[in-house]
C-alpha cells in the first residue's frame, strides 16, 4: 500500500493522532539532546512557576519539569512498549498453538485464561506485585502475563478461522510441523487484527503502568515516569499549582493519539473487507 | 422455564468454581513468597527455636493443602486473620472501609447509570448526527484519560479555583448523610465521568445492533411511528444487552474505585489494599483482594443471569 497516498486520504483525526505519537516518539528519542537539564538534576527552588529557564516550572524537589516530562516519555513509553510486545509474544503464541492443536491443550489453556480474565486486572496485579516486589522487571512480567490473556482470546479466535482454510490443510498434509504452520501460514494472515489490537493493548498497558506508578507500585523514583510524577507532585494542586496536570495530561494526550490512529486503522481494515 | 433454570445453575456453578480457583491462586501466591510468615513477623534475628514455635502457633508446620482448607474455613466464618503490620484482626480493618467503598461506588452508580443509558439511547437514535459524533468523540477522549487526570482536573476546578467542594473526602460515622454526600461529590464525579463513557458507548452499540435487525425494518415498513417502534419493538430486545452493560460497568466501578480513593485520600478498601501492598502486609492484601474479587465476580455473574432472564427469546422459546 502506498504510504503517501494513504496519508493524503487520511482523515483529520488520524493526522492529529499521528502528530501526537510522533511528537512523543521524538521526545522519547531525543530527550538527552533536547532536555535542558539532567534527568535527576536539582536546578532550582521547589514548584516554581513557568519561566524561560523552566518552561513548565519545577517539581517537588526543584528539578526541571520539562526535562522530567521528556525523560518520562522515554521511560514510560519504552516500558509500556516492551510489556505490550512481551504480552503479544506470549498471547499470540499460546493462541495460535491452542487453535492449531485443538483438543485438550486448547481446552485447558482456554479455561485457565477464562478464570484469569474473571479476575479484575488491577487487583490481580496489586496482589502479584505484593508477592514479587516492585521492580521494573517484575512490573513488566506481571502485566505482560495478565495482558496476554486478552491477546490469547483474540489470536485464538482469529487463528481458529485460519486453521480451517485449505492452505493450512495443504501445509499439514505436506508434513509441516506445527511451529512452521503457526509462523508461515497463520501469523501472516492474522496480522491486521493483531496490529489494531496492539494499539489498543498498548494504550491499556500504558495507562495501567501509569496508574500503578501513580499508586507508588510501578516505576520507582528517581527515574522520571509520568504516573510517578503525578504522584510526587500531587500535593501542589491544593496550593493552586498545576504541576501534576502536565505529566497527567501527557499520559492522556498520548493515549488519545494512539486511539485515534487505531480508530482509523480499524476503519481501513473493515473498509477493505467489503 | 426449565431451560433457564439449568442455564442459571450452570452460571452459578461456574462462578463458584472461579471463586475456588481464585482462592487457591491467592493462597499459592502467598506460599510462593521467599521465606515464610513466621520469619517475616519475627525478623531475621529470631532464633531457630522461636521461629519453630511460632510456626507451630501459625500452623505453618502443617502440609499446604490442609492449611488451605483451614484458611478457607476460617474465611468462610469471617475470620480473615491478623494484619502483619499492626497485629489487629483484618475483619476489623476491612469492615467499615468496605462500607465506605460501597458508598462511594453506589453514589457514582446512581449518577452515571441513568445519564449513560439516556445518552446512549439518544446517540443510537440520532446516529451519525452531530450530536452522536460529539458524544462519541467526547467519550473516546474520556476513556483515554487516566482516572487521576480527571480527578486532578476536577480538584483544580471545583476545589482550588471555585472552592466549592473539598479536595480530600474524609468521611466518618459522625457525619450526617448529607455531609457524606457532600464529601464524596468530587470522587464520585470522577468515577461517573469514566464509567459513563464506557457505559454509554456500549449502550449505543447494543441499541444500534437491535435497530439493525430485520424486524425493526419490518415495523418501519409497516409505517409504525418511531416512538412506538422504539418502545414496543426495540426496547424489550435491547434491554438484555443494556442490563448486561450496566452490571459489567458496575463491576468495573468497584475496581476503578482504588485509584480514585488514593487521589482523594478516601478511607476505603482500595486505599487499604494499596497501602498494604507497599507495606507487603500479605494477609491484608489477600483478604482485600479476595473481597474485591468476590464483588467483581458476583456482579459479572449477575450480569450474566439478568441478561438470560431479560432475553425474550429465552423466556418465550418457540418450541418446547
Amino acid at each position: 500500500m502506498d504510504f503517501l497516498k494513504l496519508m493524503r486520504q487520511s482523515p483529520l483525526s488520524a493526522r492529529i493522532g499521528l502528530a501526537i505519537v510522533l511528537l512523543n516518539l521524538l521526545a522519547a528519542l531525543l530527550a538527552p539532546v533536547i532536555a535542558p537539564y539532567g534527568e535527576t538534576e536539582i536546578v532550582a527552588d521547589v514548584w516554581l512557576s513557568a519561566s524561560w529557564d523552566h518552561p513548565l516550572g519545577t517539581d517537588h524537589l526543584g528539578r526541571d519539569l520539562f526535562t522530567r516530562v521528556m525523560y518520562g516519555a522515554r521511560n514510560t513509553i519504552t516500558i509500556a512498549f516492551v510489556t505490550t510486545l512481551l504480552s503479544f509474544i506470549i498471547g499470540s503464541m499460546m493462541g495460535f498453538m491452542a487453535a492449531a492443536t485443538g483438543g485438550w491443550a486448547d481446552l485447558i489453556i482456554s479455561r485457565i485464561v477464562d478464570i484469569l480474565m474473571a479476575f479484575p486486572t488491577l487487583i490481580f496485579a496489586l496482589m502479584a506485585l505484593s508477592v514479587v516486589g516492585t521492580s521494573v522487571m517484575s512490573l513488566i512480567g506481571v502485566i505482560a502475563v495478565l495482558d496476554s490473556t486478552r491477546v490469547f482470546r483474540l489470536s485464538r479466535a482469529v487463528a481458529m478461522d485460519i486453521t480451517v482454510m485449505e492452505f493450512v490443510e495443504a501445509a499439514r498434509l505436506r508434513g509441516e510441523g506445527i511451529l512452521w504452520v503457526m509462523r508461515k501460514e497463520i501469523l501472516p494472515n492474522a496480522m491486521p487484527p493483531l496490529v489494531a489490537e496492539f494499539g489498543l493493548r498498548f494504550c491499556f498497558v500504558f495507562l495501567f503502568i501509569a496508574s500503578l506508578s501513580f499508586l507508588g507500585l510501578g516505576i520507582q523514583p528517581p527515574t522520571a515516569d509520568w504516573g510517578g510524577m503525578v504522584r510526587e507532585n500531587a500535593g501542589a494542586i491544593t496550593f493552586g499549582i498545576m504541576t501534576p496536570l502536565w505529566p497527567a495530561g501527557a499520559i492522556a494526550l498520548l493515549t488519545v493519539g494512539v486511539n485515534l490512529i487505531v480508530d482509523w486503522f480499524l476503519k481501513i481494515a473493515s473498509g477493505l473487507k467489503d | 422455564m426449565k431451560n433457564i433454570i439449568t442455564m442459571i445453575a450452570k452460571r452459578l456453578g461456574l462462578g463458584l468454581l472461579t471463586m475456588i480457583v481464585i482462592s487457591i491462586l491467592i493462597f499459592v501466591g502467598v506460599e510462593a513468597l521467599p521465606g515464610d510468615l513466621a520469619e517475616a513477623i519475627l525478623g531475621q534475628e529470631a532464633t531457630v527455636e522461636t521461629v519453630a514455635a511460632f510456626r507451630k502457633e501459625l500452623k505453618l508446620d502443617l502440609p499446604p493443602h490442609i492449611r488451605y482448607f483451614s484458611w478457607l474455613a476460617s474465611v468462610a466464618e469471617g475470620d480473615l486473620g491478623n494484619s502483619l503490620s499492626n497485629g489487629r484482626p483484618i475483619s476489623e480493618l476491612i469492615g467499615w472501609r468496605f462500607a465506605n467503598t460501597m458508598f462511594l461506588a453506589s453514589s457514582a452508580a446512581v449518577i452515571s447509570v441513568p445519564i449513560a443509558i439516556i445518552l446512549g439511547l439518544l446517540a443510537a437514535l440520532y446516529r451519525d448526527s452531530w450530536f452522536d459524533k460529539a458524544i462519541s468523540t467526547t467519550t473516546l477522549t474520556a476513556i483515554s484519560f487516566p482516572e487521576f487526570f480527571v480527578a486532578y482536573i476536577l480538584i483544580a476546578l471545583f476545589s482550588v479555583k471555585l472552592t466549592l467542594f473539598p479536595s480530600m473526602s474524609n468521611i466518618n460515622d459522625e457525619l450526617t448523610f448529607g455531609q457524606k454526600i457532600y464529601a464524596v461529590i468530587l470522587p464520585s464525579l470522577t468515577l461517573t465521568f469514566i464509567v459513563t463513557a464506557h457505559m454509554m458507548r456500549q449502550t449505543r452499540a447494543a441499541v444500534i445492533n437491535v435497530l439493525a435487525s430485520s424486524y425493526i425494518e419490518m415495523a418501519r415498513l409497516k409505517g409504525l411511528k418511531r416512538f412506538r417502534i422504539i418502545v414496543l419493538h426495540a426496547f424489550p430486545n435491547a434491554l438484555s444487552p443494556v442490563i448486561n452493560v450496566v452490571a459489567l460497568n458496575l463491576a468495573y466501578l468497584v475496581v476503578g474505585v482504588v485509584i480514585v480513593e488514593v487521589v482523594f485520600v478516601y478511607p476505603g478498601l482500595g486505599q487499604l489494599l494499596v497501602d498494604s501492598v507497599s507495606k507487603r502486609d500479605i494477609p491484608v492484601v489477600q483478604a482485600s483482594g479476595l473481597i474485591f474479587a468476590t464483588v467483581y465476580i458476583s456482579l459479572n455473574l449477575l450480569a450474566d443471569i439478568l441478561s438470560i432472564l431479560s432475553n425474550p427469546r429465552l423466556l418465550h422459546p418457540r418450541s418446547k
